[in-house]
C-alpha cells in the first residue's frame, strides 16, 4: 500500500524512474535517427575520400574525388538539374494556384469532379507515364506530338534529343503529374480564408484581381512556403522522370540530373565513393538554396 | 525381460531409419540463379531438365529469377560488397562485368571447366571475362557483327547486296539507293554504341589498352568517325528513329521498310523475328564490308558472362552444372535453337543438329551459317578493363550524340572524348 491508498501498477524501478520515462518513449525514434540517417550520413562523409574496389579493398585517397568531379559530366547534370529545378517551381506554382483560385470561386460547376480528375494522374506509375510521354514525343513525324505541330505548319521536332525541347518535354510530364496535389493543397488554404474579409472587400469597392492580391495570397502563404520549398526539393531530387525518359542516356546533356549522375557512378560505374562526394555536394547545394528562399520569404522571422 | 524388449525396439527403430533413408529419394541440391534477361532463363530449362534426366548426375533444383537490368546488377553489387544474399549463378552483363573483377574478386574462377574445352571455344570471348589468366565469366555467344540487308528496296535500286565489298561500296551503293528510291542506306544510332563501336573495332581501333591507356583519340577512330559522317552528310545515312536500334520507333519504322540496311551484331536476328515481322523473306544477312586499308572481318559486340560466386555453398556442383549447360555440344546447339544466337563452340558450326529448322532459318534462309563461317577466322579482340563502363558511357551519350545530332568535327569529337576518358581514370 501506498500512502495514498492505492497500489501502484508498476514498481518503482529503473524502468519506471521519471528521469529515465522520456527517454524510453523517444527511444525509437532516436534508434531509428541513429541507424537510418546519422549513421549512414556519417559513412557517406568517411567514403566520399575513398576509394572503395569491393568489400575488402578500401582506401583513402583524400580529396580526389572530388578534384574529379567537375567534369562535362557533371556540369551537364548540373545545368539539367538547374534548369529543370528552376522551371519546376515556376511553373507547379503558378499553374496549380490558378486553377486553385478558379476552383474555389464558386464560378465552376461540379468542382469535386474537377478536383479529382486533376489529382488522377497523381497516382499513375512515373515509369509508364514516362513510356507514354517518350512515345508521344518521339522522333517520327507520326508522333503525336509532331502530328500536332504539323497541324500548325511546323517542321517535326526530335524532341527528347535538345536541352531546351527535353526540359520542355519534362516539365509537361512534371506539371501534368503534380499539378492536382499542388492544387489540393491551395484550395485547402484558400478555404481557411474567412469569407467576411472577401465580403468586406467587396463593400469597400475591390475587384477580384484586388481581392486575389491582398486578401488570397497572403492568407495563403504558409501554403505557398511549403508548395515553394517541397518543389524546390523535389526539383533537385529529381530522378525517375528523366529515367523513364531516357534511361542511362544523355543526349544533349538534358537525361542526366545530378541524382542521376551519382547513380550513374555508384551503380554503372562501380565508384561508391565518388558517387558519395556527388551526394555531398548535391545535400551542399539543395541546402544552400532552401535555406536562400526561406530566409528570402521571412519563414525565420518572428511571427508579430 | 521388458528391458531387453525395449533394447530390441530401440535397435530395430534405428534400423529401419536408416533404411528408409538410403532408399528415399536424395534431396535435390538448391541453387539460385539470377538473371536480366529472360529469354536465358529457356536455355536453362531445358539444360536442367535434360542435366536430371540423366540418373549419374546429381539432383538439382535452380531457382531461375529474373529482374531488370539495372536492378540486378545494383542487387548484385550490393550483395558482393556486403557478401550477403548474392545468388550461387548470375548473369552479368558485359559492359558490367569489369566492375566485378576489382579489388578481392567475389566470383569464383573457372578454368577448372573452361580449359579443358578451349581448344573447342572462341576463346577470345573468354578473355572478355578474364583477369590475370582467370576466366570469371562464360558467354553464349560471339556477338559477331554482319549486316542486314532489305532486298526488296535493294532490288528496286537495282543493287545485289552480294557485290557490296568495302564499305565505299556499301556507301556508293548507298548513293544509288538514296537516288532511285528515296530511302536511306542505313541508321546511326545517336544514344547508343552499336554503331561506331563495331565499326571502330573492325577498323582495328579500341577505346583502351590493357594498361588503361586511352585509344580513342587515334587516327583509326578519327577516321571512322569520318566515314560514317560522310554517310551522313549526303543522306545515305541517317540518325537512328528513337535514337538506337532497340526502340519501339525503330523497330516500326524498319519494319515498315524504311531503310535498306542495318548493320549489328548476330544477336540481333531475334529482334527481326520477333519485333519486324512483316519483313520475314526480304531479309539477308551478309558479312560486314571491310575497310580498304585494313582491320579486320567483323568485331564482336555484347554478351553476357554467366558467372558463379565464391561464396556461394556449391561452387563446385554449380560449375560442373554451368559447364554442361553452355560449355557442352549439346548446350551450345541448344543456344542456337533456342536463343537464335552464334554459339562460342568451333565444332558445332556445320554439324547436322545446327540444321534443325528454327524460326530464324524460316525468317531469312538456311546459309546464316554459311556466311558465318567466313568470318569467324578474323575477329578482333575487345578490350574490357575496369574503365571500359566509363568509356561506353562516353561513347554513347557523347561521341555518338556529337557525331550524329550535334554533326562535329570527327577529330574534335575523338579528341574531347578522349581527354574525358583520361580525366576519369584515378
Amino acid at each position: 500500500m501506498s500512502e495514498n491508498g492505492k497500489t501502484p501498477l508498476l514498481k518503482r524501478g529503473f524502468f519506471t524512474n521519471p528521469k529515465v520515462v522520456p527517454y524510453i518513449f523517444i527511444a525509437p525514434f532516436l534508434i531509428f535517427f541513429l541507424v537510418i540517417y546519422l549513421y549512414p550520413f556519417i559513412t557517406t562523409i568517411l567514403m566520399s575520400f575513398q576509394k572503395i574496389d569491393g568489400p575488402n579493398s578500401v582506401e583513402f585517397i583524400g580529396t580526389k574525388n572530388y578534384e574529379k568531379m567537375f567534369n562535362r559530366n557533371f556540369k551537364q547534370a548540373l545545368m539539367t538539374t538547374f534548369r529543370y529545378a528552376f522551371w519546376d517551381v515556376v511553373v507547379l506554382t503558378i499553374v496549380p494556384l490558378i486553377f486553385a483560385v478558379i476552383l474555389n470561386s464558386g464560378s465552376v460547376k461540379f468542382p469535386s469532379f474537377f478536383k479529382s480528375l486533376y489529382f488522377i494522374p497523381a497516382l499513375t506509375s512515373t515509369i509508364v507515364v514516362g513510356i507514354v510521354f517518350r512515345l508521344a514525343f518521339g522522333t517520327l513525324e507520326t508522333a503525336p506530338a509532331n502530328r500536332l505541330l504539323a497541324l500548325f505548319g511546323q517542321p517535326a521536332k526530335d524532341w527528347l534529343m535538345f536541352a531546351d525541347t527535353g526540359n520542355f518535354v519534362l516539365i509537361l510530364l512534371t506539371l501534368w503529374r503534380w499539378m492536382g496535389v499542388n492544387i489540393i493543397y491551395y484550395i485547402s488554404g484558400l478555404q481557411s480564408i474567412p469569407s467576411e474579409l472577401y465580403e468586406a472587400a467587396k463593400i469597400d469597392g475591390a475587384n477580384s484581381v484586388q481581392q486575389f492580391f491582398h486578401i488570397s495570397l497572403p492568407g495563403i502563404k504558409p501554403v505557398l512556403i511549403y508548395v515553394i520549398t517541397i518543389t524546390v526539393l523535389g526539383g533537385f531530387a529529381m530522378f525517375t522522370e528523366s529515367v523513364a525518359l531516357w534511361a542511362q542516356n544523355n543526349p544533349g546533356g538534358v537525361g542526366r540530373t545530378i541524382v542521376g549522375y551519382m547513380y550513374l557512378m555508384g551503380f554503372y560505374k562501380n565508384n561508391m565513393g565518388m558517387a558519395s562526394a556527388v551526394g555531398l555536394v548535391l545535400l551542399g547545394l539543395v541546402l544552400a538554396v532552401n535555406l536562400i528562399q526561406l530566409f528570402a520569404m521571412g519563414f525565420f522571422k518572428k511571427e508579430d | 525381460m521388458k528391458k531387453l524388449l525395449a533394447i530390441i525396439l530401440v535397435i530395430a527403430m534405428f534400423a529401419s531409419l536408416g533404411i528408409t533413408t538410403a532408399f528415399a529419394e536424395e534431396e535435390p541440391i538448391h541453387l539460385t540463379l539470377w538473371t536480366f534477361q529472360e529469354l536465358h532463363t529457356q536455355l536453362y530449362k531445358e539444360m536442367l531438365d535434360k542435366w536430371n534426366a540423366n540418373p549419374d548426375n546429381p539432383k538439382l533444383e535452380i531457382d531461375m529469377q529474373v529482374y531488370p537490368y539495372e536492378d540486378m546488377h545494383n542487387k548484385l553489387t550490393i550483395a558482393l560488397q556486403t557478401g550477403e544474399g548474392a545468388p550461387d549463378i548470375v548473369d552479368i552483363e558485359i559492359n558490367m562485368f569489369a566492375n566485378y573483377l576489382k579489388g578481392d574478386i567475389q566470383l569464383a574462377d573457372l578454368n577448372d571447366i573452361v580449359e579443358p574445352m578451349q581448344d573447342h571455344l572462341v576463346m577470345s570471348r573468354f578473355n572478355n571475362y578474364a583477369k590475370d589468366g582467370k576466366y570469371y565469366g562464360i558467354d553464349h555467344h560471339i556477338g559477331a557483327c554482319i549486316v542486314w540487308y532489305n532486298t526488296e528496296i535493294l532490288e528496286e535500286a537495282g543493287i545485289d547486296y552480294r557485290d557490296i565489298k568495302t564499305w565505299d561500296d556499301y556507301h556508293e551503293a548507298g548513293k544509288v539507293v538514296l537516288e532511285k528510291t528515296g530511302k536511306p542506306m542505313c541508321t546511326w544510332e545517336s544514344k547508343d554504341c552499336w554503331s561506331i563501336y563495331p565499326l571502330v573495332n573492325q577498323h582495328g581501333g579500341d577505346w583502351l589498352t590493357p594498361d588503361n591507356e586511352v585509344r580513342m583519340d587515334e587516327q583509326v577512330v578519327i577516321d571512322t568517325l569520318a566515314f560514317m559522317k560522310s554517310m551522313l552528310d549526303d543522306g545515305t545515312a541517317v540518325a537512328c528513329p528513337g535514337g538506337n536500334h532497340h526502340s519501339e520507333e525503330y523497330y516500326g519504322w524498319m519494319n515498315a521498310g524504311n531503310c535498306a540496311s542495318v548493320s549489328m551484331p548476330f544477336w540481333y536476328l531475334n529482334r527481326f523475328t520477333d519485333y519486324m515481322p512483316d519483313l520475314a523473306g526480304k531479309m539477308k544477312v551478309a558479312p560486314m564490308p571491310l575497310w580498304s586499308d585494313g582491320g579486320h572481318k567483323s568485331a564482336q559486340m555484347g554478351g553476357t558472362g554467366t558467372a558463379v560466386v565464391k561464396t556461394s555453398e556449391h561452387v563446385d556442383i554449380a560449375k560442373e552444372w554451368l559447364a554442361y549447360a553452355t560449355l557442352s555440344f549439346e548446350g551450345c546447339v541448344n543456344t542456337w535453337l533456342i536463343l537464335g544466337f552464334d554459339p562460342i563452340m568451333t565444332d558445332v558450326y556445320g554439324s547436322e543438329e545446327m540444321k534443325a529448322p528454327n524460326k530464324f532459318f524460316d525468317y531469312y534462309d538456311d546459309t546464316i551459317f554459311d556466311m558465318l563461317k567466313t568470318i569467324l577466322d578474323d575477329i578482333p579482340d575487345t578490350c574490357l578493363t575496369e574503365y571500359f563502363p566509363a568509356a561506353a558511357d562516353i561513347v554513347r551519350n557523347e561521341m555518338a550524340y556529337d557525331l550524329v545530332i550535334g554533326g562535329g568535327d570527327p577529330a574534335e569529337i575523338a579528341h574531347a572524348c578522349a581527354e574525358e576518358l583520361r580525366d576519369a581514370i584515378m
